[in-house]
């Protein structure tokens, strides 16, 4: 301790300060992006740009896009490859719209994930145990 | 109308790939509804959860292979690419050199150091935030203990009074003659004390890393800020050394190969791909088997296909034609990864999976906007 004024007080112990809650946003700089409908959309057929993906969301999300049978059509371009953007075109037929079958392709995609790491990690400790039981015996 | 289901047959033909001397065919995945008239195809999780499987090869701590069968290309190459660039981890971005009088300059150290990999508690890594670069508009986070990490490099060296005077070798003549990674410090701040402890202190992974070579009367002193960034801004912040995929090679003999032929046949493939095995009486006794007359022969038979390159080599030779045709397993893919050492390597592929479905999750939530 530093020379204090109080030097002859006996050390006493404080309330801790109410811990801080932490309010800064994780994905600062993610975010603030956002998903555009490009011109010429209509209720069937859209194209939407998505800001800072590529092709690990680009093409996973029309495989899944693909899969819907509501769906007549899906791609997607990297129109620049300095341009950090990627569009995605969506058509339907009438029994739904692009932006419910966007919203499908995103839902199938996690229940994908949800599925993968269920049986990863189910193989992975299987795999462990008889490993882990061979280098016993 | 029920939709039409394909056979068993016609399934296994199209999950194959087809590799010839030159070409390759049968590219793209068809399972999509609208491709085969009458077949469903569409997006079901049972139908996926059912055909899905993962097999483990070898899970050493950084080192791990695993085939992922049942899954199309295009998820799996978003795994893949999501392992090299988008898992976050610390790597050092700023240097603030005080002193630096060794040969080595400025700028090459501080590259050099940027590279060098770090490991830390996981559990702080994810605590840790983003730090904001300033830019024009706007001003950047700052440096704070919950988004920068402290190092300090302080080396200086000197001559060593008690060595022999015939020594030649610096390491022994000097003190500090070499600069090694183990010599990073580590300052923890604030928070970074609860999360960065004991075998979680932030440390480079590979303490034997040179980093710069000194002579008496040289000295380093500098202040390193490590920060959390992904493979995609900088390779530094990449978790892995390599994270590749390759499909299961298929194998198929098409008509009888024996004999000497077989031997050669084998020569062709990496060892352990082709074994040799004796024609059966039963086998020479079946009429249009191509096996009569040769009970007791050599036949050539696919062991282990797995261990094939796909090299191509027997396609080179007129003895095998149409005996033998090559190919791959569409939806089989056998991953490799191999981590640089702040993750364990079958931690890093759930973090990709986790990665994905938060990516997902993220721009479902931007939709919201769009229908309002």
């Amino acid at each position: 301790m530093p020379g204090s004024v109080h030097s002859q007080d006996q050390d006493q112990s404080m309330m801790d300060a109410e811990q801080q809650v932490e309010q800064v946003p994780q994905e600062v700089t993610l975010d603030e992006k956002q998903i555009v409908v490009l011109p010429g959309a209509t209720e069937t057929a859209a194209s939407f740009q998505f800001e800072g993906e590529g092709h690990t969301m680009g093409n996973a999300l029309r495989y899944a896009i693909m899969k819907n049978p509501a769906v007549e059509f899906c791609g997607y371009t990297i129109p620049h490859p300095s341009d950090p953007k990627m569009n995605v075109r969506i058509q339907t037929t009438d029994s739904t719209t692009a932006l419910e079958a966007l919203e499908k392709g995103f839902n199938d995609l996690m229940d994908l994930c949800d599925v993968v790491t269920e049986k990863f990690t189910a193989a992975r400790d299987q795999f462990n145990e008889e490993s882990g039981n061979r280098m016993e015996a | 109308m029920a939709p039409l289901v394909p056979s068993q047959e016609e399934l296994q033909r199209r999950r194959i790939i087809g590799i010839n001397p030159e070409t390759v065919t049968n590219i793209p995945s068809t399972d999509f509804p609208g491709h085969w008239p009458g077949e469903s195809h569409e997006w079901a999780l049972d139908t996926f959860k059912n055909g899905f499987q993962v097999e483990f090869h070898r899970n050493d701590r950084f080192e791990s292979s695993f085939s992922l069968i049942g899954l199309d290309a295009a998820v799996a190459n978003a795994f893949r690419r999501i392992l090299m660039a988008e898992i976050p981890t610390i790597a050092i971005e700023d240097c603030f050199i005080h002193n630096n009088t060794s040969v080595i300059q400025d700028e090459v150290l501080a590259s050099r150091l940027g590279l060098i990999p770090l490991k830390g508690s996981v559990e702080g890594i994810n605590w840790m935030h983003w730090v904001k670069k300033e830019s024009d508009d706007e001003p950047g986070s700052g440096a704070c203990d919950f988004n920068t990490i402290v190092l300090r490099l302080d080396v200086e060296c000197y001559k060593n009074e008690y060595a022999d005077k015939d020594e030649q070798d610096p390491r022994k003549l000097y003190t500090n003659a070499h600069v090694y990674a183990k010599d990073l410090m580590f300052h923890p701040v604030g928070r970074q004390e609860d999360f960065f402890v004991g075998d979680g202190a932030i440390a480079p992974v590979n303490p034997d890393i040179l980093i710069a070579k000194l002579r008496p009367g040289q000295k380093i002193e500098m202040e390193l800020h490590c920060v959390k960034g992904i493979g995609a801004d900088h390779a530094k912040f990449s978790p892995v050394a390599t994270a590749s995929y390759r499909l299961l090679p298929d194998i198929k003999i098409e008509r009888p190969i024996i004999g000497e032929d077989a031997r050669k046949f084998a020569k062709c493939f990496p060892k352990g791909v082709i074994g040799l095995e004796p024609v059966t009486a039963a086998e020479a006794a079946r009429s249009g088997s191509g096996y009569e007359g040769h009970a007791g022969e050599q036949k050539a038979v696919v062991k282990d296909a797995f261990k094939d390159t796909v090299s191509r080599e027997c396609l080179r030779y007129d003895e095998f034609q149409g005996k033998v045709k090559l190919g791959r397993v569409r939806d089989h893919f056998i991953f490799n990864v191999e981590s640089t050492g702040q993750f364990e390597s079958d931690v890093l592929f759930l973090e990709a999976v986790k990665v994905l479905k938060f990516k997902c999750a993220r721009w479902k939530r931007g939709l919201t906007d769009l229908m309002a």
